[in-house]
């Protein structure tokens, strides 16, 4: 016999008369991850299952002369394969474009490649069997005959007239230009006291999900209906597009994504496999399955960054920066990632770059360029990580050329906390950021002149430690400015339907996705505060198309601000709903009556009127005893979209201690600090740990990571033993703190969190190594910082 | 492939006679044969220790270990520690401390900290870092979960509980 399940924890004074928002609750779904009892989709059982595997190219750029899969069709176990041309008659091409990123260009991509392979690890043949094995069995069987063509992996060639072009109709290697400048900037550089100039390099990386991209569709002759159950962020995206290049009617799609294990942006992109896969499921007319393996991750979900950047400062003598000026070029493979293409990194480093700094003059130049590598497109941060590094590098550069401390310098430059609204010199619009706050808190926090001293004794002892800041704007909550406007079909709203059950508890769907951030943690504590019910009564609905509102799903830091408003407006609603029942019930003004802990109270006397469970007996079951004119009304939608500013910005500012070992070019990360400013805390706990499983990702961009590729376009490290991903033993203690400006383009106030850490990590961390070896007179400005670069950078080799 | 072999393994407490092929990894066993999917497969290289499960009583890799190797011997998962209340504290502390996100790590890294836990009571934070680090976990930053296994230390030393006693006789 089972135990009788313990209530969750809860928050000191639980009568919910505070409230639950701003209290670490723990996450109530979280329990059944910590038996092993999740539903990944990979756990889930299906009759009639087959399993599905690519044949990927070995090339990084090949013709196919002849694919011959009769020897592979007689192997054990196998149901069928298929080339692209077959899977091409169930599933229609896709141009990922967006109008408001002008001139974006990108061929046609289909989800299994005809005639050519454009990048190693593309999938050029599909067979499926009876189970994993025997199909990767049969794999060995399948002849194909190729005939190599150039490979162009050095984005700095991409647009070199005597580079071959890789999509002839193309015109040339260019996916996407953009220029931006203000009117004054070259008088400003002319002007100018002080003017610094370097070049940063960013390496490839990508998500490492712990959890491969997985995918179960399961097609439905009889009614020609499609359930896709897949580990994804965007499921009503995904619904639009399985609809849309499998030509089924959208109501007759179904996407459901249960526990997802990590995403970070990965899960959020239309993967060629993915559609294939559901393109097999109907034309095979049963279940098929398809799991990304190791190597097939690294190989084929998306990477991201590849960044050379050459920026310019300016400033006066005085330590005013008067303007900056960036060249930014990026490789990103052969295709622009469907729908959300792949100019927009590129775009945000444009538009960020300088974000935090009160200059007037900018000016940007970016070159997107395509090449024979594997696809880059969104990935946590999506830019900010090098528009931070990028900005925060050179102010560093200018303070040190000014002779002046980082931080004065950064507190002389700040934009003023008084500013807002603020319009920034590339057009963005900030509503109320807290700069010179969060700057202050964090010098206090990290004891900054004492770190400063203890710095100096130390160098004299040999030690060479280096203190690094990294201020920081963030996007979050985007409007439909970021994907709508440009003709995406992403939902920039999002919904949530709240429904009292005849028990009294609460169901609450929402269409923002749970990827373990703690969506649904929120989603019940935001319902359980507006109702006046305890947490236990809520149970929270997320990730299926067929039950939840419409909405964008998770992304861009949105998941919180956006979903969570659209429960507190779905939940004021229903609580009035509620309360005009008991009103009826009990013959009295409805505006004398309230709700706490799961009941109607007198909010004159205080006296109980009676439970939610017996206002859902009469609404559901009695309704026949409310007057005749009366209808109730127990299940509330409401929608929420961000309207006002393109983008809800956040900001902080980040700090980094390490130690420098000049002999082996090892770093020892010491400590980490963040001040930050995500608006309403909705969940204390949920939001610093988030924070730092953001800035572990950034260091590990900033240190380890790397998708290595040889000049012929071989990725070399596919496997988590050669592909460093940060460790346990390798990482700081870190120290969170808040300023909280709630935003005013909701009610609720929450601005989001999810990528603060990765936008900010590796430049805190960049110049805190550079600081270190400032009296070495040595600087590191290409990412993953290695020992050999530093080494390098230190003369050693 | 061909040639399938008779096992009889105990899985949390309960033999399983199966027949498999002797190239089936414990974790691909465990997941498709006995349907418990609870250790997951992450690298397939033995690196991020998703798999991690206990053989006889010690935490070895589902992705490296082949089912057959493990005929005859007894083989524990997290369903079947959840539901001996073996690390109740553990799962607790992790709960408390928001030692998870996505959760896809976490059954192996439980295993982990409970082999940590039985082993090094007395590990302070930096070798509670070492000690998890041959399990990858991309949405903490780990600092969550090294102050759950503190707590959980701290605790079972405070009651005075003998971790020994909870080891599985080999």
């Amino acid at each position: 016999m089972n135990a009788r399940a313990e209530l969750p924890v809860s928050a000191p004074g639980t009568k919910t008369d505070t409230g639950y928002i701003g209290k670490s609750i723990p996450r109530a779904n979280a329990k059944r991850l910590l038996q092993g009892r999740g539903a990944y989709t990979d756990d889930l059982r299906f009759p009639r299952l087959a399993h599905v595997v690519f044949f990927r190219s070995p090339h990084a750029h090949a013709r196919i002369v002849s694919l011959d899969l009769s020897k592979a069709r007689q192997s054990p176990g196998v149901i069928a394969t298929f080339d692209g041309r077959a899977i091409a008659e169930y599933c229609t091409p896709w141009v990922a474009v967006l109008s408001h990123l002008k001139g974006l260009k990108s061929p046609a991509q289909y989800a299994v490649a005809i005639e050519r392979a454009c990048w190693q690890g593309e999938a050029v043949a599909a067979i499926i069997a009876e189970t994993r094995a025997q199909a990767e069995d049969a794999l060995q069987l399948i002849e194909v005959e190729w005939e190599e063509l150039p490979a162009l992996t050095d984005m700095e060639l991409a647009l070199d007239p005597a580079t071959p072009v890789i999509h002839p109709d193309l015109g040339d290697n260019l996916c996407f230009h953009r220029d931006f400048t203000t009117e004054g900037v070259d008088d400003a550089f002319a002007h100018a006291d002080v003017v610094v100039e370097d070049t940063f390099h960013f390496g490839r990386h990508t998500g490492v999900t712990l959890e491969g991209r997985t995918i179960v569709a399961d097609y439905n002759p009889a009614q020609h209906s499609l359930t896709v159950y897949q580990g994804t962020q965007a499921p009503h995206m995904m619904q639009d597009i399985m609809s849309r290049h499998l030509n089924i009617p959208e109501a007759n799609v179904r996407v459901v994504s249960k526990d997802v294990g990590g995403s970070f942006g990965i899960k959020v992109h239309v993967y060629p496999d993915e559609m294939a896969t559901a393109a097999i499921s109907v034309m095979l007319r049963r279940p098929v399955k398809f799991i990304a393996d190791r190597l097939e991750s690294f190989l084929t979900d998306i990477h991201a960054r590849e960044h050379r950047v050459r920026t310019r400062l300016a400033a006066t003598k005085e330590g005013k920066i008067l303007a900056f000026e960036i060249d930014d070029l990026t490789g990103i493979g052969p295709y622009s990632v469907y729908p959300r293409t792949s100019g927009i990194e590129g775009n945000q480093v444009v538009n960020l770059t300088g974000g935090p700094y009160a200059h007037k003059e900018y000016r940007a130049r970016l070159d997107v360029v395509f090449t024979n590598k594997n696809v880059t497109c969104q990935y946590r941060g999506v830019g900010h990580p090098i528009a931070v590094a990028v900005t925060e590098g050179i102010v560093d550069l200018a303070a040190q050329k000014l002779g002046m401390d980082p931080a004065e310098f950064r507190r002389r430059n700040l934009i003023p906390d008084d500013a807002y609204p603020y319009t920034f010199p590339s057009g963005l619009k900030f509503e109320l950021l807290s700069h010179h706050q969060c700057l202050d808190k964090l010098l206090a926090l990290m004891d900054y002149d004492k770190l400063r001293a203890e710095q100096a004794e130390l160098r004299k002892q040999g030690v060479y430690r280096g203190i690094g800041l990294a201020a920081m704007i963030e996007v979050t909550n985007p409007s439909p400015a970021f994907y709508g406007v440009g003709g995406a079909r992403i939902s920039a709203q999002d919904g949530a339907t709240l429904r009292l059950e005849p028990t009294g508890m609460v169901t609450v769907l929402v269409s923002v996705t749970e990827q373990g951030q703690g969506n649904d943690a929120v989603f019940a504590q935001i319902a359980a505060t507006v109702l006046g019910i305890t947490m236990e009564k809520v149970k929270v609905v997320t990730g299926d198309t067929e039950v939840t509102p419409y909405g964008g799903g998770t992304w861009a830091s949105r998941g919180a601000g956006i979903g969570g408003e659209a429960v507190l407006q779905s939940a004021k609603v229903l609580k009035s709903n509620i309360l005009d029942i008991a009103a009826a019930i009990l013959s009295v003004d409805k505006g004398t009556l309230d709700i706490t802990a799961n009941e109607v109270y007198d909010k004159l006397t205080g006296a109980t009127k009676m439970p939610l469970a017996e206002v859902g007996r009469v609404g559901y079951f009695r309704p026949d005893t409310l007057p005749m004119d009366f209808q109730s009304e127990l299940t509330v939608t409401r929608h929420y979209t961000p309207r006002g500013y393109g983008f809800t910005f956040t900001n902080g500012i980040q700090a980094s201690l390490v130690e420098v070992d000049p002999d082996t070019g090892f770093v020892k990360l010491l400590k980490h600090w963040v001040v930050e400013d995500c608006g309403t805390i909705l969940n204390p706990m949920l939001v610093d740990e988030q924070m730092r499983g953001g800035i572990v990702q950034g260091i590990g961009g900033a240190m380890f990571e790397e998708c290595l590729y040889s000049a012929d376009g071989q990725m070399l490290n596919g496997s988590m033993a050669d592909y460093l991903v940060p460790m346990a033993g390798e990482m700081p203690d870190m120290v969170i703190a808040h300023v909280e400006s709630p935003t005013k383009t909701s009610e609720l106030g929450a601005k989001g969190a999810g990528e603060a850490g990765t936008a900010g990590a590796p430049a805190a961390v960049m110049n805190a190594i550079n600081d270190a070896m400032l009296p070495l007179n040595a600087r590191v400005t290409s990412q993953p910082f290695t020992p050999e670069k530093i080494l390098r950078a230190l003369g050693k080799v | 492939m061909s040639g399938k072999r008779q096992t009889a393994i105990t899985v949390n407490g309960v033999t399983e006679n199966r027949a498999v092929e002797p190239r089936m990894h414990l974790i691909d066993y465990l997941r498709e044969e006995c349907g418990l999917t609870g250790a997951h497969a992450g690298c397939e290289h033995g690196v991020c220790g998703a798999c991690t499960v206990r053989v006889d009583g010690d935490i070895v890799r589902g992705c490296l270990t082949l089912a057959v190797a493990t005929d005859g011997r007894r083989v524990d998962t997290i369903e079947g520690l959840s539901d001996s209340g073996e690390i109740a504290d553990l799962q607790q502390a992790f709960h408390e401390h928001n030692a998870l996100q996505c959760g896809f790590c976490t059954p192996g890294m439980l295993m982990a900290a409970q082999d940590l836990v039985r082993e090094m009571p007395d590990a302070s934070r930096e070798e509670i870092r070492e000690y998890i680090s041959g399990n990858y976990c991309r949405c903490t930053g780990y600092q969550a979960i090294v102050d759950a296994i503190e707590a959980v230390l701290k605790a079972r030393k405070a009651k005075g509980a003998a971790p020994q006693a909870l080891k599985v006789v080999k």
